[in-house]
């Protein structure tokens, strides 16, 4: 477990989904648990998502998505984070993400999935265990 | 043991039970009980169909109707929708929801880049009017009517469906629609508003304003304490702000110099079933009493009509679960009985897959017979409101009305819901 520093991470809402209850429920989990969380806020845009991991120098980015559009929104967010360099920066997902897409994600280098469901321990040990 | 909280002896007996509203329940009730209440049979419940309404909105209620069924339908393309929509009328619906993706909703054109991955994902496309065409093509728009189930863009919808009726060949009088076009609720609860909150409101006046001229068959709003209650409010916040967002439109209408009496009769509600059988049941009634009687005296609203909480009583989305999925077909009938003792005059129940995908046509109707059912065989269509007088129910329902009241009173609470 990183224990030096606060592991760092920016929950994000990308896209037009305004359902934002789960995101700042698990903000508030993985914040109790000693983490530092910055969230994005609604409908932020993907370039605003990676600018905003930049300024924050976040270690995690958990996308929050209920729309259905998990696959594009994900595979699109991992080339600009290439892209801008950000290849020490997990990405994990969570939201209303069907069991058959989870080892999609994984393959396009998702770190962890938190599908609908999934209790605050088991993310705060998924992000945990992504720094041992 | 469900949302309302028991406390337990060391034998597993229960001692006391509260519902999510506050309210205390009984091992028993009796005549006390309704004394204790201030119960007096005129005044707080009366014969079916008469003010207040508590039992119903008319005297024979689903005597003479049964409820209208309006599953909440959309995805794809126009095409896909138009067919999922004809299928569900060839099986007996009897009205439309109509489900519009999240770029449509937020007014965005489908190959706009923040659109890219959500075109047709909840509901369906709408980028033009042969969109429109094509979604509605065939459907009997003088018999069914349709709630187009959006809000920042409502009145550009509201036109469309206009227009493509009349292309169509039916004349505005003869349509019926209701726009969600609840701008308030989106910025409590949902999410998808576009404009500042003066001119998001201003535009739902604005249509309230054009259906009372032009559309005379028409709801141009549908109050929605359902998001708010997904958000987590409970039974009597959900009335209570709901009610409060009402009067803001209420009073925006007013100040263009029409008279309450002359539009509240088209409002329309949007309220969610879920959580407690007798809970929601006492809400249903105290909301019924309690907009009956704000209409009258605070806006001098004197015929009856114009009185009616009327709309859309929905099987709420945010208990039905992931997990064992079956088991939300057993929670929606469940939550459709709920209704149906309270005297829905519409409704929609989440299919028992919508936990975590659009409805396939075998769950969409199974939720359309499990709506049947209640009304064809099990016999909720015997007798007008079967609870009516029950001493329990009767306590709760004025405890309820208390209980909205008070939470009117703390309306800025509401932003806790954001």
């Amino acid at each position: 477990m990183k224990t030096k520093n606060k592991i760092r991470v920016l929950i994000a809402k990308p896209g037009l989904d305004g359902h934002d209850k789960g995101a700042k429920i698990v903000a508030l989990a993985l914040r109790d648990a000693g983490m530092e969380v910055i969230y994005s806020g609604l409908h932020q845009t993907l370039d605003q998502i990676t600018q905003t991991a930049i300024q924050e120098t976040v270690d995690v980015i958990g996308l929050s998505i209920m729309s259905g559009a998990h696959l594009p929104i994900s595979e699109k967010l991992i080339n600009m984070m290439k892209e801008q360099g950000l290849d020490d920066v997990n990405l994990t997902v969570g939201g209303v993400i069907p069991h058959q897409d989870i080892p999609k994600l994984k393959e396009m280098g998702v770190a962890e999935v938190f599908p609908g469901g999934t209790s605050f321990e088991d993310i705060i040990t998924g992000i945990n265990n992504l720094f041992e | 043991m469900g949302i309302a909280k028991y406390i337990k002896d060391e034998r597993g007996a229960i001692k006391e039970v509260t519902y999510q509203s506050g309210i205390k329940v009984k091992p028993a009730y009796g005549p006390e009980d309704l004394k204790k209440a201030g119960f007096e049979y005129d005044k707080d419940l009366g014969s079916p169909g008469e003010y207040p309404f508590t039992r119903s909105l008319h005297p024979q209620s689903y005597r003479s109707r049964a409820w209208t069924t309006r599953q909440y339908t959309g995805f794809g393309t126009p095409e896909e929708t138009n067919e999922r929509f004809k299928l569900m009328i060839a099986n007996g619906q009897n009205g439309l929801n109509v489900a519009f993706d999240l770029p449509t909703q937020m007014g965005y054109d489908s190959d706009h880049p923040l659109a890219e991955g959500e075109v047709g994902r909840v509901g369906m496309a709408i980028d033009s009017l042969k969109d429109f065409e094509t979604a509605f093509a065939g459907i009997p728009l003088d018999r069914i009517g349709s709630g187009l189930t959006i809000n920042a863009v409502a009145t550009i919808m509201m036109a469309m469906y206009q227009a493509v009726a009349e292309k169509f060949g039916y004349s505005k009088e003869q349509i019926s629609t209701t726009p969600q076009n609840d701008i308030l609720k989106e910025m409590i609860g949902r999410g998808a508003w576009i404009f500042p909150v003066e001119h998001g409101v201003r535009l739902v006046g604005d249509s309230i304003e054009y259906a009372v001229k032009e559309l005379p068959r028409s709801n141009p709003v549908s109050i929605c304490g359902y998001h708010i209650r997904e958000s987590g409010a409970t039974p009597a916040q959900e009335i209570a702000y709901a009610f409060e967002i009402a009067k803001a439109y209420i009073d925006n209408v007013v100040q263009r110099g029409i008279k309450p009496e002359e539009f509240v009769g088209r409002f329309s509600f949007n309220f969610n079933v879920y959580g407690n059988l007798w809970e929601q049941i006492a809400k249903f009634r105290a909301a019924r009493k309690l907009w009956a009687k704000m209409l009258k005296n605070e806006y001098g609203v004197t015929e009856k009509k114009k009185l009616f909480l009327r709309g859309l009583f929905g099987g709420g989305g945010s208990g039905l679960t992931k997990e064992q999925p079956e088991n939300n077909i057993m929670r929606g009938a469940y939550y459709a009985l709920g209704a149906a003792l309270s005297g829905a005059q519409t409704i929609a129940l989440c299919s028992f897959d919508e936990a975590y995908t659009i409805p396939t046509p075998r769950s969409a109707l199974l939720s359309l017979r499990t709506l049947e059912m209640l009304m064809d065989e099990v016999g909720l269509r015997d007798t007008v409101a079967p609870l009516a007088g029950s001493y329990f129910i009767e306590t709760i329902t004025l405890e309820m009305e208390e209980k909205i009241l008070e939470e009117m009173k703390e309306k800025d609470r509401a932003i806790l819901f954001q």
